[in-house]
């Protein structure tokens, strides 16, 4: 599905950047720990959902070729982050509901887990 | 629902605190952040994370919560059975990941 | 055919420096991206140096990276200044981890660093003295793409 029906199922509140909307999401990652992004092999079209808010997180989400971030529970990024990940065609999302709540929303719509153990 | 339900319904393994498994579930929290859990999680959740340090135990404790749920083929270390045992926590272990066993979970609790 | 001439440099990373920390493996990925190196190989590369990179800015005091790549391979290696590891072996293991908690709470420390450079790297060789610090190198080999 599109990164724009994402956003949808997600109420995501606020869109903060806008790379390309219309980019096909195939899988999910739900992910606290950076280096567990690393460490299985995610495939090309995943959306990220963490609590986590900082820098790093987007650092994290360009070497895993991660095409977009939605934050949890209303947790806003600072300005910086936002920043870098406009530069890196990131895109970052919004969402009030808990993790739970959007792992959740998603797997119904049929979004499945993008760690594959293919290495 | 309650733990001893969610367990078998996801054919989840548990590692401690087996005799403590009638309780009521109501909800989940997803979080590997430890002030996060202590910040939003709520009383009979089960948790579901990746962690698997001694201090979930602490945690889980002091929030009073369900039980955990630990991710992608991670193991718990030995120290924190320990003290789930001794805390009667449950702790279940799934190889797949959080976003799958969340995703299952949602649909099970929400219906 | 003209073989790619070997290109090289290095980057200083500062212990404790969150704010930076993963900016030098941007960096080396965007310059292999730039001259053509497979999306696969350069991925590996990636996410093997952007663990060093982190294992220096969590454990130690100050280190540097240094890159070659020619033809052939990409060679990245990281010496640190740090307090060095104590057991190689258990360090190897995935989910050791010795990062004090409010790493964790960033997101790190999840002692997967070290056993992802490996898992990604055709060579890993890792010394270390204690009270001094460690020096990690990975080596990925390149498959030249026909032209």
């Amino acid at each position: 599905m599109t990164l724009k029906k994402v956003a949808e199922i997600l109420g995501a509140e606020v869109v903060l950047t806008t790379a390309d909307m219309g980019t096909e999401i195939s899988s999910v990652c739900s992910s606290d720990l950076m280096s567990d992004l690393l460490h299985f092999s995610t495939t090309p079209k995943s959306l990220l959902i963490t609590g986590l808010i900082n820098k790093q997180v987007v650092r994290t989400a360009e070497i895993a070729d991660i095409k977009a971030i939605a934050f949890v529970l209303g947790k806003r990024p600072d300005e910086e982050t936002v920043e870098m990940a406009r530069q890196k065609g990131i895109v970052l999302i919004v969402t009030r509901f808990s993790r739970f709540t959007a792992c959740g929303r998603l797997y119904a719509e049929g979004l499945r887990s993008c760690t594959g153990e293919d290495r | 629902m309650n733990v001893r339900e969610v367990v078998n319904s996801l054919s989840l393994e548990v590692q401690s605190a087996k005799g403590n498994l009638e309780r009521e579930v109501t909800g989940c929290y997803i979080s590997d952040l430890l002030s996060d859990v202590m910040a939003h999680a709520q009383a009979g959740e089960l948790w579901i994370t990746l962690q698997t340090h001694p201090n979930v135990v602490a945690v889980a404790s002091l929030k009073n919560l369900a039980g955990i749920i630990i991710t992608n083929k991670r193991i718990p270390e030995e120290e924190t059975l320990r003290k789930a045992e001794d805390e009667r926590i449950p702790i279940a272990v799934s190889p797949s990941s959080t976003f799958e066993v969340g995703g299952m979970l949602f649909k099970m609790l929400r219906c | 055919m003209t073989q790619r001439k070997n290109i090289e440099g290095s980057f200083h990373l500062t212990g404790g420096d969150f704010t930076n920390a993963g900016g030098a493996s941007s960096e080396l990925k965007s310059l292999l991206i730039n001259i053509g190196i497979a999306p696969a190989i350069v991925r590996r590369a990636a996410i093997a140096t952007f663990e060093g990179e982190m294992n220096v800015i969590i454990h130690a005091v100050a280190g540097v990276m240094h890159y070659l790549v020619t033809p052939g391979y990409i060679k990245v290696t990281l010496n640190d200044m740090g307090p060095g590891i104590p057991d190689i072996a258990q360090a190897m293991q995935e989910g050791y981890s010795t990062a004090p908690d409010w790493v964790r709470e960033m997101g790190w420390g999840a002692g997967m660093g070290l056993p992802n450079m490996k898992k990604n790297a055709d060579e890993f060789r890792i010394d270390s003295i204690v009270g001094e610090g460690t020096t990690v190198e990975i080596l990925i080999k390149i498959k030249e793409e026909l032209l």
